[in-house]
């Protein structure tokens, strides 16, 4: 039998022993992603099958629209990247997810559950099968490495010491930083720190880990290491994998399906390769980098020359 | 037009909600800093660094302010002829007012700012956020045990104040200028009444613990996420927790005092 995605808590369990592995690669085999089309009507069977649900997602701030309307789905064991320009919404996305923003319209489900009916109680449940890696890691500055780690092991069980230490080092083993474990965070580089947060974000071995712009600001052999990282955990875990990115070849080069946002919307969404080969203006603009194009370069504007008080 | 018109409403409407908003913040410290109780350990390590770092600065500016009470103490007092009462007049301006007010000052300056900025920065870090998306309320696990450290160190830094500064006096009055020391102490011993003198002091301490302690907290919490805002709360913990005490000790020492 070809190395399966692991589902169950049981092998979940499993999968986290066998993290003990140093240097563990494991690719699952992928199976076809459904091609699923952006307007469509949930029943129980898609929320059964998907791990997270955005059903028609609005959101926006005072005057600022910042999602129009949003369908996405995150199937269990995949990697799905969010990509657009900054601005798009793809924060605000992640935001929603955990509950931190409540839509204006629409519905998030997590694993059946609808986020935003849930109780504080119940959120911060929910909260608990979530990893987060923010931007620039977010680790405690007032906590060295290993506290950072055991942070959620500590806060959230009542794991005697001697195991809290080693499931620690196990995860610090996981992202290669087993040896900085009594480093301060700030004799940390920057993708030292984001490897320390996203051992930090699988503390609890999360269904869902987000990525937030996880390749910001790396030089090449840390942004290498980290995308390699995303893969291995996703598949290793058994999670599911959120990457918010503008980097398309970072990206595509992991993920298993693409969104592409633009304008509020769903602008395009596929695979990576399907991606590659679209035609769709919004994806050619935004692969391509260039600056005409349905994305627009400029912030909504009067006409320059109302502005300069020249006449057209 | 009718903008401006309501615009005098919508002040007063703000007013109270920043108010009730504050006042609701306030009781959750209260509540959760007494829940951190359960684990001490949090407690202790920021007791230990508020309230030890602040340690010096405030046993240095006692032994200080007692030096110039008994100065001003016995200048004044030799006019009257009764310059070995100099003991009793240091010791109840430090234990009723110098002691609880200065400290509390000198705190706000050196502890409140460190732990305004220390918040602000954790929030401009995303850290107060990460901690949140890992199911951890800020609140009761970084804010609440600052918050309880800050209000049990104020009144021990307070009592330390003012037996440094009747020390300073007794330097200056006994050792420096000479008054008799058997008067110096028995003066004292006679006139500072327990309750009345040095618990009403105590008193006086911990209330500006909480408005420290809570200012200085509250405000950091508020802070904008820019290292703009956050030098702004900073100097925004000073200039309020400042005034705050001042304006309470005046109330403080006429509800207290009033009788004398």
């Amino acid at each position: 039998m070809p190395a399966r995605r692991p589902e169950t808590a049981a092998a979940r369990a499993v999968s986290a022993r066998a993290f003990k592995l140093p240097g563990l690669s494991v690719r699952a085999e992928v199976p076809p992603f459904p091609p699923y089309v952006l307007d469509y009507t949930l029943d129980s069977s898609d929320l059964d099958r998907d791990l997270l649900v955005l059903d028609h997602v609005r959101f926006g701030y005072r005057e600022r629209k910042v999602l129009e309307d949003v369908s996405l789905r995150f199937g269990r064991g995949r990697i799905v990247a969010l990509i657009g320009g900054s601005g798009s919404g793809k924060t605000t996305i992640l935001r929603l997810i955990g509950g931190k923003l409540r839509p204006q319209h629409g519905r998030v489900v997590f694993d059946g559950q609808d986020v935003h009916r849930l109780d504080s109680t119940g959120l911060y449940a929910l909260r608990r099968r979530i990893g987060m890696l923010y931007q620039f890691g977010a680790l405690f500055t007032d906590l060295n490495v290993f506290e950072n780690v055991a942070f959620p092991i500590r806060e959230h069980t009542d794991l005697p010491s001697p195991l809290v230490r080693d499931l620690v080092l196990m995860k610090l083993e996981a992202v290669g930083l087993r040896g900085a474990s009594r480093l301060r965070t700030s004799q940390l580089s920057g993708g030292m720190a984001r490897r320390v947060a996203l051992a930090r974000a699988i503390a609890l071995d999360p269904q869902l880990v987000m990525y937030d712009e996880p390749f910001t600001g790396l030089d090449p052999v840390s942004l290498a290491t980290v995308s390699n990282l995303i893969r291995r955990l996703t598949d290793t875990l058994g999670c599911t994998s959120i990457l918010v990115s503008h980097d398309i070849d970072k990206s595509f080069a992991i993920a298993d399906y693409v969104y592409l946002l633009a304008g509020g919307r769903i602008a395009a969404q596929g695979t990576p390769a399907q991606m590659r080969a679209s035609d769709d203006p919004n994806v050619r603009q935004f692969l391509d980098g260039g600056v005409d194009g349905p994305i627009a370069f400029h912030y909504q504007a009067r006409p320059i020359a109302e502005d300069l008080g020249v006449p057209r | 037009m009718m903008r401006s018109l309501l615009m005098p409403v919508r002040l007063l409407v703000d007013f109270v909600a920043g108010v009730g908003q504050g006042a609701l913040f306030f009781l959750r410290l209260c509540l959760l800093g007494l829940a951190s109780l359960r684990r001490p350990r949090l407690v202790v390590d920021q007791m230990h660094f508020i309230g030890n770092y602040s340690l010096s600065i405030i046993m240095v500016s006692g032994l200080l302010v007692g030096f110039i009470l008994g100065l001003q103490g016995y200048y004044t007092l030799r006019q009257f002829g009764s310059e070995e009462t100099v003991g009793l007049v240091v010791t109840l301006s430090l234990v009723r007012e110098l002691g609880p007010i200065v400290t509390a000052l000198l705190f706000a300056g050196r502890a409140g700012t460190s732990l305004t900025a220390e918040i602000g920065l954790m929030k401009a870090g995303e850290q107060l956020d990460a901690m949140e998306m890992m199911a951890v309320d800020p609140v009761e696990r970084v804010l609440a045990p600052r918050f309880l450290a800050a209000v049990l160190s104020m009144p021990l830094l307070a009592a330390l104040f003012s037996a440094l500064g009747v020390l300073g006096g007794y330097l200056v009055g006994v050792e420096l200028i000479g008054v008799d020391a058997g008067s110096f102490w028995s003066q004292m011993q006679a006139g500072v009444d327990w309750f009345d003198d040095v618990g009403n002091g105590a008193i006086k301490s911990v209330v500006f613990g909480f408005t420290v302690a809570f200012v200085a907290l509250y405000v950091g919490y508020r802070a904008q996420p820019t290292p703009e805002g956050v030098a702004r709360a900073t100097t925004t913990t000073v200039v309020a927790s400042s005034l705050a005490v001042l304006a309470l000790d005046f109330v403080l020492t006429a509800l207290m005092f009033g009788a004398y």
